[in-house]
């Protein structure tokens, strides 16, 4: 059974034009999918609607099932099966509540845990997203982090009860490249550990190449081609997606391959 | 080697009462010799382009342009001759403003002619059409704006243009077409281009040096082939093993 089916979502605003066009795809356990996409594509929106999330305004139709749950006719939580980490954790997480609080919820809510067992579980969490002297980092609040560590927050968050899908939207756009490639390695290492399937939202290419099998190519709200991405890249098959891929080569053979 | 455009001599800034930003700067721009300045966050390199712009004075060593430190009496001057882009095109563009209004705000400034005929020929030169100067910002999309922003900042013909993250906001196949815009233009205008940049991979296309910055002081410049290709410094290293490849 795959974990999530979107069968020809179609997303319209209210003035009734089309934002998403008929997408569909699939993601199984432990899958690892790319949505790629510039802007205007379409991705976020798509992600948001995976997690009944539109804002108002905006009318889904088609099917979407995660985990057997209807997403457009029946939208509810599902912070157990599915969790989303998005590009900006400053605006992700709450100002006036600190890390530590923050990744407890989730534990308490889904876990049901209290006291000890759920403080140990923080700092359980907190660890595993490689945050040392996790003591100061629970007890901080988001402007006292570093960008790097306020997504290293929300990803604990929406790892922490070890959901079966983890939707990351442009999770390293806003962080340096020495922070992006600690992130990367990071999501890499845990949803292989965790066994999570992954829907990956980016721009970029060379990223998703760094962490997805399988992508889609959307754009203007159309998938306009899907595949491997190792054959996207070496054979892209669709006008758009050699722009693209000829666009990310340029910067890419601009630097020398050297050996670090 | 032809006199320098652009020059840090030992700079330093800090803020009363605090650890210094910036320690030790040595730059020199030469005109027709882009330069990259490279670093990550609180590496001090917003810091040090406002000391470049003449916005900021440094607290130790001289900045000069042409040769001379950079003082109330040639600020006018290089002001004509130094420009800037900066990296959000949406929030650097005045939404109230027409595009002609936009682009005509150095000529303004700095006491040049107004003259409708340049802004023409500033939006033409970075691509768009005529009827954009009568338009408003909100108009037209990232790409479109950091032209206009680009427009803006050579309607004055300057020497030097001081880009802070031009290209990063912008998608991909945008970031191709504004950085053969950029390229262009240095080469038809003699314009010399300070980029500052965490992009190597547009670092590598536009400029000749490279300059990284780390804990605001300059842990290694020279040819940018040199410092990409066989980078001396761990922290270059590190930085060029990070960014993501293709397959």
């Amino acid at each position: 059974m795959t974990l999530l089916t979107v069968d020809g979502l179609t997303i319209r605003t209210a003035a009734g034009k089309t934002v998403v066009d008929d997408v569909s795809f699939t993601v199984g356990p432990g899958g690892r999918t790319g949505l790629i996409g510039e802007s205007g594509s379409g991705k976020s929106l798509t992600a948001l609607a995976v997690m009944g999330l539109l804002p108002p305004g905006l009318i889904a139709s088609g099917q979407i099932r995660l985990d057997g749950a209807d997403m457009i006719r029946a939208p509810k939580g599902r912070g157990k099966v599915a969790a989303v980490v998005f590009q900006e954790p400053l605006t992700a997480l709450d100002p006036l509540m600190t890390a530590g609080r923050q990744i407890a919820a989730p534990l308490r809510r889904f876990r049901g845990l209290r006291g000890g067992a759920l403080r140990s579980a923080v700092a359980q969490t907190l660890a595993a997203v490689r945050l040392t002297d996790a003591d100061r980092i629970a007890a901080s609040y988001p402007h006292q982090l570093s960008g790097g560590q306020r997504q290293r927050v929300a990803i604990a968050m929406a790892l922490a009860c070890e959901p079966q899908l983890l939707i990351a939207d442009e999770p390293t756009t806003a962080l340096d490249v020495t922070v992006q490639a600690e992130i990367l390695d990071l999501l890499d290492r845990i949803v292989t550990e965790q066994g999570t399937a992954l829907l990956f939202i980016t721009h970029d290419l060379p990223v998703a190449a760094r962490v997805v099998q399988d992508t889609h190519v959307l754009r203007d709200g159309r998938i306009v081609e899907s595949g491997p991405i190792s054959r996207i890249v070496s054979e892209p098959a669709h006008p758009y997606t050699r722009t693209l891929v000829e666009s990310a080569r340029r910067f890419d053979e601009a630097l020398p391959r050297i050996r670090p | 080697m032809t006199l320098p455009l652009l020059a840090a001599d030992q700079v330093g800034f800090a803020y009363r009462s605090g650890a210094p930003v910036l320690t030790d700067i040595d730059l020199v721009v030469h005109p027709g010799r882009n330069v990259a300045l490279v670093g990550e966050s609180g590496a001090g390199k917003s810091t040090l382009l406002r000391l470049l712009l003449g916005l900021a004075r440094p607290t130790t060593g001289t900045i000069r342009y042409d040769g001379n430190p950079l003082a109330r009496t040639n600020l006018r001057d290089y002001r004509r001759a130094a420009q800037a882009v900066f990296q959000d095109p949406y929030s650097s563009l005045d939404p109230r403003q027409r595009i002609a209004r936009i682009v005509g705000e150095p000529l303004r400034g700095l006491g040049l002619p107004n003259d409708p005929a340049r802004i023409t020929a500033a939006l033409d030169a970075v691509g768009l059409p005529a009827d954009t100067a009568g338009r408003y910002p909100h108009e037209f999309s990232g790409g479109q704006r950091q032209r206009i922003a680009i427009a803006r900042a050579i309607v004055g013909n300057p020497r030097l243009l001081l880009a802070d993250e031009p290209v990063s906001a912008l998608d991909l196949t945008t970031r191709v077409r504004i950085v053969d815009l950029l390229a262009s233009l240095c080469a038809e205008r003699d314009l010399t281009i300070l980029l500052v940049s965490h992009d190597l991979g547009v670092v590598a296309e536009l400029c000749a040096h490279t300059a990284v910055l780390e804990h605001g002081r300059l842990v290694e410049q020279g040819d940018t082939t040199t410092v990409l290709g066989a980078p001396s410094h761990p922290y270059t290293r590190k930085l060029l093993a990070s960014v993501p490849r293709l397959p």
